[in-house]
């Protein structure tokens, strides 16, 4: 799967400083329609920064973005209106019912009224919620809220979704079923791109990109980085994801040190 | 600006108000709490002085002259001293106001010479107090005097008018029965509401964002102005309550009287509630905790309303520099509103300046609050 230059995610040479900070520091890649692409990097790497970019939550220091072929940075709300956004943080409404979380995002989202009841349908099968619409989501275990918010973040089928370590906390069923949804709206053409640090979920990922000190140090499928890694002189013949992750990061870090005394 | 969202906006946010119910009673008793004890503890009538006396004679025109005291509603008897050593500590210690000393030779005097003098004594540490007091003393020995005079000359035989030469006949308008509770309530109404309008929407972007829920909500495609719509139409459903329980203490239980129309009052009173709401509003979106934004929204309303709002110190007695400031009151222009509403019965053509310097005030907020709200994190 190789991304075209009109593909509904294209970075090319994104820079964001924070003060003298460069969290982000020319950050190149696209991801083509119905791909996952999965970003994995140590705390503080740059991800949710390059997430927030692209839903025109942060503004880029230079460089382009483009999603669903508009530039984020010249119209972030026509942006907002084509993405699906879960942040880090769960953010969704604690007070309210499942149902009523779901229309609210609706009315936000705009989704017409006839196709209210069918997406709030969609959304809570999805999430394996039917008979509890009526509970509030404080009451929800960690998994449920995951795919509730997932569901709040589809309704409006948004043809890109960024999902900022959107499993983090919750149990490995649940992150295999959250997984499984993924899997299922990429196969109708929706783009993701989501951040993680489990290295098993990087397995599930179309390709990875490895992003270290703001920057990117290795791109392609799970396959691909593991060579990358074992060419690089990783110590294990048959090198493991999280194997190829120190290896790289570790390399990577080291090159950057040399380059910033 | 798609109605649609403001509607779903506004369903959520009455949701949440619903489901807290603690937070919704606070917001319907503080201002009932409020106005009983504004309306009870402001009051500029200065009655029931405490008194002291001190009678050096004992004679039956002394205690004639007491008697007038202790029988006025402006003073209350609390000490009945001994000597001038019981006078000076009642004053120090603060059990007495004012002290009336009568000489020894007091009737003696006034029987020879025609005429003597008697000692007040004031704490001036409160003046307007003082000077009120020593003015009252004065009007009951000036009625003793000439009370004194009359009998005199009805005992000398003379037949001469019982009339002053010249008298005031005063007539009060708009207060009839001079109560400073009549002109001060409802200048408790505005001061009250100007509080809790303001503290209802100061929480309410703070929250979203102490919560987390703002960083997805600016992520969607709503509006600034979208968004502020929404959350201020549930809570001025809820200030409104709060203005009919501010409005019906006001009249049925402080017995204010009401000379003008419910329309002009729920008309000016809803555009006052807008001020303040928006206010609150501009003070969430600008500090972004709650507990900050509650306290800056507090200080802003609560202050300026209380001491500039001329809803008991005069603005014509006001500084010029300072008389400035309060056009920038906005609870000014309510309470001068709701003054003219509740005593003179005014309309909204009498109160057409106040009435457009509220709107005027209304609109530049609600730009100032819509500006304010920027969708991004940095």
């Amino acid at each position: 799967m190789t991304a075209a230059p009109d593909a509904p995610i294209v970075v090319a040479g994104l820079v964001k400083r924070f003060g003298s900070f460069a969290a982000l520091d020319g950050v190149s890649f696209a991801v083509a329609r119905g791909e996952i692409m999965g970003f994995l990097g140590p705390n503080g790497a740059g991800k949710s920064t390059l997430i927030r970019i692209l839903c025109g939550l942060l503004h880029p220091s230079a460089g382009h973005a483009r999603v669903a072929g508009i530039d984020v940075a010249a119209d972030p709300e026509a942006v907002r209106r084509r993405i699906g956004y879960m942040s880090q943080k769960f953010s969704l409404y604690d007070d309210l019912s499942v149902a009523e979380n779901l229309r609210f995002f609706g009315g936000i989202y705009g989704v017409s009224r006839d196709d209210m009841a069918a997406r709030l349908r969609y959304a809570i099968d999805m999430a394996g919620l039917s008979g509890r619409e009526e509970s509030l989501v404080a009451t929800l275990a960690g998994g449920w809220k995951q795919r509730l918010a997932l569901g709040a973040a589809i309704l409006h089928r948004p043809p890109v979704l960024f999902l900022d370590e959107p499993t983090s906390g919750v149990d490995p069923e649940s992150r295999r079923r959250f997984w499984d949804l993924i899997h299922t709206l990429a196969a109708d053409g929706v783009s993701v791109l989501v951040s993680t640090h489990y290295m098993d979920e990087a397995e599930y990922c179309h390709r990875i990109a490895l992003i270290s000190g703001g920057r990117l140090i290795a791109l392609g499928t799970p396959r691909e980085i593991k060579r990358q890694a074992r060419d690089a002189g990783a110590r294990a013949a048959e090198p493991t994801m999280e194997d190829s992750f120190v290896s790289l990061v570790g390399k990577a870090t080291a090159a950057q040190r040399a380059e910033r005394p | 600006m798609k109605l649609r969202r403001v509607k779903a906006i506004a369903v959520k946010e009455a949701l949440q108000i619903v489901r807290d119910p603690r937070s919704l009673m606070i917001a319907l008793l503080v201002p009932l709490m409020q106005m009983f004890v504004f309306g009870y503890g402001v009051s500029l009538d200065i009655r029931y002085i405490p008194l002291c006396v001190l009678d050096h004679e004992g004679s039956q025109q002394s205690r004639d002259l007491l008697q007038r005291f202790s029988a006025s509603s402006y003073f209350a008897v609390r000490t009945v001293a001994a000597a001038e050593r019981d006078v000076a500590r009642a004053i120090d210690d603060g059990i007495c106001e004012l002290a009336v000393v009568i000489p020894s030779d007091f009737s003696q005097r006034l029987a020879d010479a025609g005429g003597t003098t008697i000692q007040a004594l004031v704490d001036g540490t409160d003046s307007n107090t003082a000077g009120i007091a020593a003015g009252y003393a004065r009007t009951v020995v000036a009625v003793y005097s000439s009370d004194i005079q009359l009998e005199t000359l009805q005992r000398r035989g003379g037949t001469m008018q019982t009339q002053t030469p010249v008298g005031v006949e005063a007539r009060v308008w708009f207060n009839e029965e001079l109560e400073s509770r009549n002109f001060i309530v409802p200048g408790i109404v505005a001061l009250v509401m100007a509080i809790v309008g303001a503290q209802l929407t100061s929480l309410t972007i703070a929250r979203e964002w102490e919560r987390g829920t703002m960083e997805l909500l600016v992520s969607t495609p709503v509006q600034p102005m979208e968004l502020m719509l929404g959350k201020l139409l549930p809570y001025f459903v809820v200030g409104m309550v709060d203005a009919g329980i501010c409005l019906g203490l006001a009249v049925f239980w402080f017995d204010v009287p009401f000379h003008g129309t419910l329309a002009t009052l729920l008309f000016t009173s809803s555009l006052f509630l807008t001020v303040v709401l928006c206010i609150g509003y501009l003070v969430s979106v600008a500090i972004r905790s709650q507990v900050g934004a509650s306290q800056v929204a507090l200080l802003l309303t609560m202050l300026p309303t209380t001491l500039l709002s001329g809803f008991a110190f005069p603005i014509d007695q006001m500084p010029a520099a300072v008389q400035g400031a309060t056009f920038l009151v906005s609870a000014r222009y309510y309470v001068l509103i709701l003054k003219s509403v509740f005593l003179k019965g005014a309309g909204v053509q009498e109160l057409a300046v106040p009435i457009l310097c509220l709107t005027a005030y209304a609109i530049v907020i609600v730009v100032l609050a819509a500006r304010a709200f920027r969708k991004t994190l940095d």
